[in-house]
């Protein structure tokens, strides 16, 4: 057990402990803040990581650090990873529109924002203030992560399970309806993609170059297939196909 | 073996502030070291790979190399893109910085040592969730490199990020499922009380005489290792995974548009974080400052300060495998990756945690019922792998019957037997050299 889970235990707020908490108390709340000040997306997502943090830090703080290790590797190392991820891909310069559609809703969110946090936080001040912490050296009599897996595998094992089944079924639900359903015979591996390249009717390499095997270097003259017959692919389509005739074919004398 | 030495929990937490400080200061100076020993090492080694001498030149064995080229990099120019994010592109190297050199204050270089009077364990501190706590550093310096890559306001940062956060977020669920194992047999999360559970390996009772079997979960969760180091190749970022990085796809990926000192920073995190992994890996799977196996028979070489020694040789050897590696195999393509990490490594990593879990659940039963227990679904499996149907190879048709079996209207091909006829050239050239031998009608065979 290290120190910080006596101390907390003890209920006393040590010295240690407050400094903590008032070092990233204003930073979790500035967090929350400025995810909901900031224009830019990502920056409103980089507030929200914040907030999370700080919050890791004060679940290890209240002599819960599995939690808090948990807090930080889930929220922040994979779900805002994700989040981020998606906002990224929208566009750096994807801001918020600054028309107000709702007039005054500001002002209201703001007033109404700041009396709820009043009437939570008071109430819970109310409830708590007083009543000395108990039952957390019990708790943590194993060990934090001991006992937290001792309660998952006996009292609340059915209710871990349906969790874990709940989001195994939104998982597969949601890879289902993302998934674009392709029927076996459409998915070509390679050598079906070759075979259908090979098919007859389809011309599988690049377009022969105009003058292969024929009588003459010029654009017009359209290629020879190698069973001899003439190629029209070889030639553009403004042009006539035709061979030249022997005359056109005959040396100019002009090679001296 | 002298046990007393290994530290448990209860020793952290007692020691004075200059101690706390100078522990802070030899964490941070190993992996300021390990990155600028670590650059030179790789380039020699790869250079000695390569048949080529690498840098030579600065100081002894070039060792000073580093040290200049850092210098060097001190003195450039600064450059921030007219696109980018100032304050994130500012604070992205920083984040990866910080989360790697924190990462070595959970690790554990030696047993319990007297330093001025004071008994202490050679580890910063240690907590009953050390290596979650390294396990969610690696997931923040994720931060740092997909945050360069949008700051940048760039295209081939903005794909490299991208990249780097598909490809972390992936091997970290291996990377996680394959420690599970050692949580398993050791029974705690935190550093030193793991690397304590190595020192001794299980008995093994074996006609009759007793062995004693190496505690180190290398050997013991041998699958859990190979696939918690293959992670740790693609959690940070080194060949042939650095896809977030590829020079011959993406520039130089997330950090294209970083230079002078910030390009410095970001280095020096790939490379702290290089040792920081190895450093965790030794500690998890090679017995981390105990003495292997010739040199354990001394008993004076578990205590003391000897133990650091035999911590940086297994540290600087898993580095030399990183530079090996990189020497060796080529880049993956992104497909391939993806498809190791989620088809072949966490299933693996699934299925060896279940099978752990039942050979743990067996081992309390008494010999006869545990041979059962063991034995019949391991017969099953050898005889299902035994009957398995397997294919059988089609004749492959020859290329004349291919060719016969060509559909009408396929694409015309050339005679098959079609002979290139002989240079006339080359005709002329052996009748003038030996007039009288060869005959000209025997030249039109040759090919």
């Amino acid at each position: 057990m290290t120190t910080s889970t006596v101390l907390a235990a003890a209920g006393a707020v040590s010295g240690g402990e407050a400094v903590t908490f008032w070092i990233l108390a204003p930073l979790a709340l500035a967090g929350a803040i400025g995810m909901v000040a900031a224009r830019n997306a990502i920056h409103s997502a980089l507030w929200l990581v914040l907030t999370m943090l700080s919050l890791g830090v004060f679940y290890v703080l209240q002599a819960g650090p599995f939690i808090g290790m948990v807090q930080i590797i889930v929220y922040t190392g994979a779900i805002m990873m994700l989040f981020l991820f998606v906002l990224m891909l929208v566009g750096r310069d994807a801001s918020d529109s600054l028309i107000e559609v709702l007039r005054g809703q500001r002002i209201a969110a703001i007033g109404l924002g700041i009396g709820f946090a009043a009437l939570l936080g008071s109430g819970i001040h109310r409830a708590t203030q007083g009543a000395p912490p108990a039952g957390l050296e019990q708790a943590n009599a194993g060990g934090n992560v001991q006992g937290i897996a001792r309660l998952l595998f006996t009292d609340y094992l059915f209710a871990f399970e349906l969790t874990a089944a709940l989001l195994i079924t939104a998982t597969i639900g949601g890879m289902i309806l993302a998934h674009v359903e392709r029927r076996k015979e459409d998915k070509r591996d390679q050598v079906a993609t070759m075979k259908a390249r090979f098919a007859p009717g389809n011309y599988p390499g690049p377009k022969p170059g105009p003058g292969v095997f024929a009588t003459s270097s010029s654009v017009a003259t359209p290629a020879r297939l190698p069973d001899g017959r003439l190629s029209d692919l070889s030639t553009p389509d403004i042009l006539p196909l035709r061979e030249l005739t022997a005359e056109e074919s005959s040396l100019k004398g002009t090679e001296k | 073996m002298n046990l007393a030495q290994a530290p448990s929990l209860t020793d952290f937490g007692h020691d004075p502030w200059w101690l706390v400080l100078g522990k802070i200061v030899f964490a941070f100076v190993v992996a300021l070291l390990g990155t600028l020993l670590g650059v030179w090492f790789e380039r020699r080694v790869v250079g000695f790979m390569q048949v080529r001498p690498g840098p030579n030149q600065l100081g002894p064995f070039g060792l000073l190399q580093t040290l200049a080229d850092g210098l060097k990099m001190a003195f450039k120019e600064d450059i921030l893109p007219k696109a980018a994010d100032k304050v994130i592109y500012f604070f992205a190297p920083a984040i990866s910085v910080i989360c790697a050199v924190t990462a070595l204050s959970v690790i554990p270089f030696g047993p319990m040592v007297s330093i001025f009077g004071h008994q202490t364990p050679l580890q910063v501190t240690d907590v009953p969730v050390a290596v979650l706590v390294v396990l969610a550093l690696s997931s923040m310096a994720v931060y740092g490199i997909v945050l360069a890559g949008w700051a940048s306001g760039s295209t081939y940062p903005l794909l490299g990020g991208l990249r780097s956060t598909a490809q972390l977020i992936s091997y970290e669920v291996a990377l996680g499922l394959s420690i599970v194992a050692v949580f398993m047999l050791s029974g705690t999360m935190s550093t030193s009380e793991i690397v304590a559970a190595q020192s001794n390996g299980p008995q093994l009772t074996l006609f009759g005489s007793e062995f004693q079997l190496p505690g180190w979960y290398a050997l013991l969760l041998f699958p859990s290792f190979v696939i918690f180091f293959i992670s740790i190749v693609g959690e940070t970022n080194r060949p042939p995974f650095d896809l977030p990085e590829a020079e011959s796809e993406l520039v130089a990926g997330f950090m294209t548009e970083y230079s002078s000192l910030k390009f410095a920073l970001i280095m020096l995190s790939e490379y702290v974080a290089m040792v920081t992994m190895s450093a965790f890996t030794v500690t998890l799977f090679l017995g981390g400052w105990h003495a292997p196996w010739p040199l354990n028979l001394w008993s004076g070489a578990n205590s003391g300060w000897w133990p650091l020694l035999w911590f940086f040789g297994k540290v600087v050897l898993l580095v030399f495998v990183f530079v090996w590696l990189r020497g060796t195999l080529p880049r993956l393509r992104y497909d391939q990756l993806m498809r190791l990490g989620w088809k072949v490594l966490i299933p693996i990593s699934l299925v060896w945690v279940v099978v752990l879990a039942w050979l743990r659940t067996v081992d309390d039963w008494e010999t006869k019922s545990r041979l059962y227990a063991i034995g019949i679904p391991a017969g099953i499996l050898l005889l299902a792998a035994m009957f398995w149907p397997s294919r059988k190879p089609q004749p492959q048709p020859t290329l004349a019957e291919q060719v016969e079996n060509r559909p009408p209207g396929s694409f015309p091909l050339p005679p098959l037997d079609l002979q290139v006829p002989p240079s006339p050239r080359t005709r002329r050239m052996v009748a003038e050299r030996e007039p009288a031998n060869v005959p000209a009608g025997q030249d039109s065979e040759e090919v």
